[in-house]
Order: structure tokens, then C-alpha cells, then sequence
């Protein structure tokens, strides 16, 4: 699946840049230097990119601009990092936000 | 230490770089997104005389100008906190502390969320969101969508979505509800589109805009309205259906609507589910204002301006010494109007510096605003300039300026 805008009747011509791949959740994905990671995961398909740390419902972005931080993503180790914020590197390694344990949840209602 | 700190290379910050580096400030930028230009960077929009305003190629001609001038526009950096010095104020940023004497906040709008039940599902974003996916970052948003929330920006972006391919299924309300406000109310709806009818391409619409001016016609035309709305551009735009649930179990599989009574509520046994890859919801934009906040910043509420915004003086200074604001944090505006305010608030900058050759120029620059505030072709709200008198005797109130 590749759903970039190739043609723009307005904006011309897709001027991508240096082809690069990385990885989301061990699989690789395509990316054109450039793209966020945000935007090189949808283009193939890819809308979610974390679950909720606690009721491990998916999430996507939502705001695209770095104000929601929806689209938080562990980068090479670094956690919390805006997919849509950050630009896709060769080789780069992203895995998608995970549930959490919540120990201090559980039973956590004092009388 | 620099001269001045400018937080936000959108089309405000940018011309107030270009300003001041031009009276011989030295100037430094940071931005936190990937390349300047700010939101000016997904605009497209089709002025009354047919030409296209280009978003990205004006941000790019602004990058060009500020570069040439000597701005340094140092991307890909958050400024998260700022407090004065006895020199002037310090940015706190993820590269670093950056010292200033003089520092202008122009860190734009953000939009409003509107949480129709559903709404966390990957594939709903804002209409901000899909904008700078489709303009900016080129990558189809999904096949087929719907938008929540009817609005100037939201009816100019579908167009912009359409424009690569897009399929907008129909626009429809969010529920009324204690959040959406107005956006749930047909009528209200129907009021704020009337102002942007000159924007239609269709006659028919201009027409209807001009015969409805008055409230009883309002009324009239909202619950005479067809169930199936009216069409911009062929997308159907419906005053008086509703989103009650985005449904779907891994992401996005379609919206359950109802058909809505002219006080917005939902008409028993109109229900239906319609399918969609995609959801936008659109609620509005609000000056970002935190930083000015933190750096202690009086404030005012103007709603017709877009909430709270940092009092300040038609220089674009606030009442704190060496703190600019400019652009949409000071009022929900469009770009040319930030640009305009970008310039008042770079030569203000340089005459704090005591660097300004030429006070006529800042004069004239402070006439330019009005000027491009009237000829504005989209615009936020209607009371913008009772919205901005009120910012300016507050500020004439708090610093005798
Ligand atoms: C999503 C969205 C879409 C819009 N679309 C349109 C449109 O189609 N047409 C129209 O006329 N108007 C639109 N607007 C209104 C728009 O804000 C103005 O037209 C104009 O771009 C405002 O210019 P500005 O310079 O004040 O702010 P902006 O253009 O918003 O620029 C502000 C910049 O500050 C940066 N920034 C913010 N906080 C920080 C921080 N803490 N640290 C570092 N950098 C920071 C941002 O990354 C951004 O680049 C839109 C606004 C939004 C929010
Ligand atoms: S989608 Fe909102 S911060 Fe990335």
C-alpha cells in the first residue's frame, strides 16, 4: 500500500527525497527522507502507533502538529518521542507505545 | 548573548525576524516542527480572484528573506519554559538555555478537540491534522471521510482534501453537548458560514448567503433545509445532521449519525451508521498561549479574539519589559494578518533596542495590520476588531501605553 499524493493539481509533483527503511514493531517500512514517521507509517497503511498504557485501546495521531502527544513512540530507545514531530532516519528502530502495569491501580481504593 | 529570541517560525515569527535583523538586530528562531513556516506551511486556499495562495511557497520565501537577512532559525527545538533575567529572559529549550534582552512569543493557534464518544480510535484526527498530512507531508489521510464540525476552516480544508483525492463523504455537526458549544447548533452554524459564503464557488450559495441575512430567514433556512444539506464543491454539507458515536474496533470503520432538530437535538429513529476510513473533527482554534502564561503574562478573556490572549499594545509589547507577542497567540486570525503583526512586532523590537532608524516605518507597519485585517479573505470571527479594542485599553490600562 502507498498512499502518497504523487500528483497535486495545485502543488505539482511529489519531490521525494532519498528512499531510507525502518522499523515499526519489527517489521521494515518504507520511508523517503523527509517524512515523519507519522506520515511514512500511513503511507503504508500503518494508523496505529501506540495502545493506551493502561486500557490498551489503539491510538494514532490525532493532532499531527506536536500538541497532543498521541503519536508518542519509543525511538531508538528514547521514549515519548512525537512521531509526528520526528523525521525518519536509515536504519532507524521504532516500537509502538505498550500497556503498562498499574500496581498502584489494582484494589487501590482506601476505605 | 543575542539580541532577540523569536519562539515560532510561523508566518508571524518569520516576518518579525526579517524586521529586526534588518534594523541590525542579531536574531535567533526556534521552532519545534521539522522545517519553518508553521501552519502557513498546509495552506491552500483559492483567493476571490482565482489565484491560489500557496502556503508552502510563501513560507518558503519567508525562510529565504530571514536566512539572507542573518536570522539564525534553528529547528526541531521546544521551548518549555521562559522567566525574565536582569539582562532580559531566558528560554529554557530541549537544546539548551538561550539568553535574550528581547523576546517575542509567536508560537500561533492550537486547535480546539471535540470529544465525540469515539474519537481516540486511530484514523480520527483534527482538521489541522489531515491538512498538513495531505499538504505538507503529501500522504492520503484514507480513501473516504467525514468531518465534524462545520467551520470555516474545516469547509476550506475538505476542499484542500479534495484537491488530492480525497473523498469527503459529507460534513456534518458534532453533539450538542457541553463541550461542543455552538458547534452543535444548526442555526448558530448556519450564522457563522453566512460570513464566509463569499468563499463559495457556487452563485447559488452567494445568493442564498445574501437572502438570509436576517435571523427569522436563518431560522427558515435551517429547517427548510433538505435532510441532505447543500453542496460546496460537491461535498455535502449537512446543518442538520449529527456524529453521535465514531465507530469501529481497531480504528476508524464509519460514524453513527442522526438527523437533528434546529436546537441540534437528535430526531428518534434517524439513525444510521455511514462507513468512513477517515474522521476529521474540527472545533475551532485558540491562541497558544502558555508560554506568555509562564512568563507571567497578564491576560485577557476575548472570545471573539479565540480565548485567552496575553495582553499587549498595538507595538505588539506586552506589559512586561522585553516580552513581543505576535500572530495568532494575540487573536485567531489568518496568515497575512500574522505576517503583518510579525513585521509591527520586529521593528517594536529594534526601537526597544534603540535600533530603529526610522519611527515612521513602525508607524506605518501598525496602519498596515488594520489595512490587511479588512481586506482578509478568511476570517475567524466577526467582532475581531471590538475583540481587539478591548485587548488595547486593557494594555493602555496596565502599562499608561
Ligand atoms: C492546524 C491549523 C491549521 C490552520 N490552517 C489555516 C488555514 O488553512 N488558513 C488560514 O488562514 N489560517 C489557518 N490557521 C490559522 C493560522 O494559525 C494562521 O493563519 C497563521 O499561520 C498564524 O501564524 P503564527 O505565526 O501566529 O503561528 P503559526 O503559523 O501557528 O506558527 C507558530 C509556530 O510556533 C511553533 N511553536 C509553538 N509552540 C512552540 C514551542 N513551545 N517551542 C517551539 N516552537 C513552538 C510551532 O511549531 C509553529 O511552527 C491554522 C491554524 C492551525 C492551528
Ligand atoms: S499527533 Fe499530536 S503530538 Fe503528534
Amino acid at each position: 500500500m502507498n498512499q502518497r499524493i504523487v500528483h497535486h493539481p495545485v502543488l505539482g509533483s511529489l519531490d521525494a527525497g532519498k528512499s531510507l527503511h525502518f522499523r515499526f514493531n519489527g517489521t521494515t517500512y518504507p520511508a523517503y527522507e523527509g517524512e515523519t514517521i507519522a506520515a511514512a507509517l500511513l503511507a503504508s497503511g500503518v494508523r496505529t502507533l501506540r495502545v493506551h498504557e493502561e486500557k490498551g485501546t489503539p491510538r494514532g495521531i490525532y493532532c499531527n502538529i506536536g500538541h497532543c502527544y498521541e503519536c508518542r513512540v519509543t525511538v531508538d530507545g528514547v521514549p515519548t518521542v512525537r512521531a509526528c514531530m520526528t523525521l525518519v532516519q536509515d536504519g532507524m528502530e521504532v516500537t509502538a507505545g505498550v500497556v503498562l502495569p498499574t500496581p498502584l491501580k489494582k484494589g487501590g481504593h482506601s476505605q | 548573548m543575542i539580541d532577540a529570541l523569536i519562539i515560532g517560525a510561523g508566518p508571524a515569527g518569520l516576518s518579525a525576524a526579517i524586521a529586526c535583523a534588518k534594523q541590525g538586530l542579531s536574531v535567533r528562531i526556534v521552532d519545534e516542527f521539522y522545517r519553518a513556516g508553521g501552519r502557513l506551511l498546509g495552506q491552500l486556499h483559492q483567493e476571490p480572484n482565482g489565484t491560489w495562495w500557496n502556503g508552502m511557497e510563501e513560507a518558503a520565501r519567508l525562510d529565504r528573506e530571514a536566512r539572507a537577512a542573518g536570522v539564525e532559525i534553528a529547528c526541531g527545538v521546544s521551548v518549555f519554559n521562559v522567566v525574565p533575567s536582569s539582562s532580559g529572559w531566558i528560554a529554557s529549550t530541549t537544546e539548551g538555555e538561550i539568553e535574550t534582552s528581547l523576546l517575542l512569543i509567536a508560537t500561533g493557534a492550537s486547535e480546539t478537540a471535540v470529544p465525540v464518544p469515539g474519537w481516540t480510535l486511530p484514523g480520527v484526527m483534527s482538521i489541522g491534522a489531515a491538512q498538513v498530512m495531505t499538504n505538507v507531508q503529501r500522504v492520503r489521510v484514507g480513501e473516504r471521510g467525514v468531518i465534524i464540525g462545520v467551520n470555516i476552516l474545516s469547509v476550506a480544508i475538505a476542499r484542500e482534501l479534495q484537491l488530492a483525492g480525497i473523498q469527503i463523504d459529507r460534513m456534518i455537526l458534532p453533539p450538542v453537548s457541553t463541550v461542543t458549544g455552538k458547534a452543535g447548533f444548526p442555526e448558530a452554524v448556519m450564522r457563522s458560514l453566512l460570513r464566509v459564503a463569499h468563499l463559495a464557488p457556487s452563485p447559488l450559495i452567494r445568493w442564498g448567503s445574501q437572502l438570509m441575512k436576517s435571523s427569522w430567514m436563518q431560522r427558515l433556512g435551517v429547517s427548510l433545509y433538505p435532510s441532505q444539506g447543500f453542496s460546496m464543491w460537491d461535498i455535502p454539507i449537512q446543518l442538520r445532521t449529527a456524529a453521535l458515536e465514531i465507530v469501529g474496533t481497531n480504528q476508524v470503520e464509519g460514524v453513527r449519525i442522526a438527523r437533528v432538530a434546529p436546537d441540534g437535538q437528535p430526531i428518534p429513529g434517524s439513525e444510521q451508521i455511514i462507513p468512513a476510513d477517515f474522521v476529521c473533527i474540527a472545533g475551532g482554534l485558540s491562541p497558544l498561549a502558555e508560554l506568555a502564561a509562564i512568563a507571567g503574562c497578564p491576560f485577557a478573556y476575548v472570545p471573539s479574539l479565540g480565548g485567552h490572549v496575553p495582553i499587549h499594545n498595538d507595538r505588539m509589547q506586552t506589559p512586561l519589559p522585553g516580552l513581543f507577542v505576535a500572530g495568532n497567540i494575540t487573536g485567531v486570525e489568518s496568515a497575512k494578518v500574522a505576517m503583518a503583526q510579525g513585521i509591527v512586532a520586529g521593528l517594536s523590537m529594534a526601537d526597544a533596542h534603540g535600533a530603529l532608524a526610522d519611527s515612521a516605518e513602525l508607524e506605518n507597519a501598525i496602519r498596515q495590520v488594520g489595512i490587511v485585517r479588512q481586506r482578509a479573505t478568511i476570517q475567524f470571527h466577526p467582532d475581531i476588531d471590538e475583540g481587539r479594542a478591548t485587548v488595547g485599553q486593557l494594555a493602555l490600562a496596565s502599562t499608561g501605553k
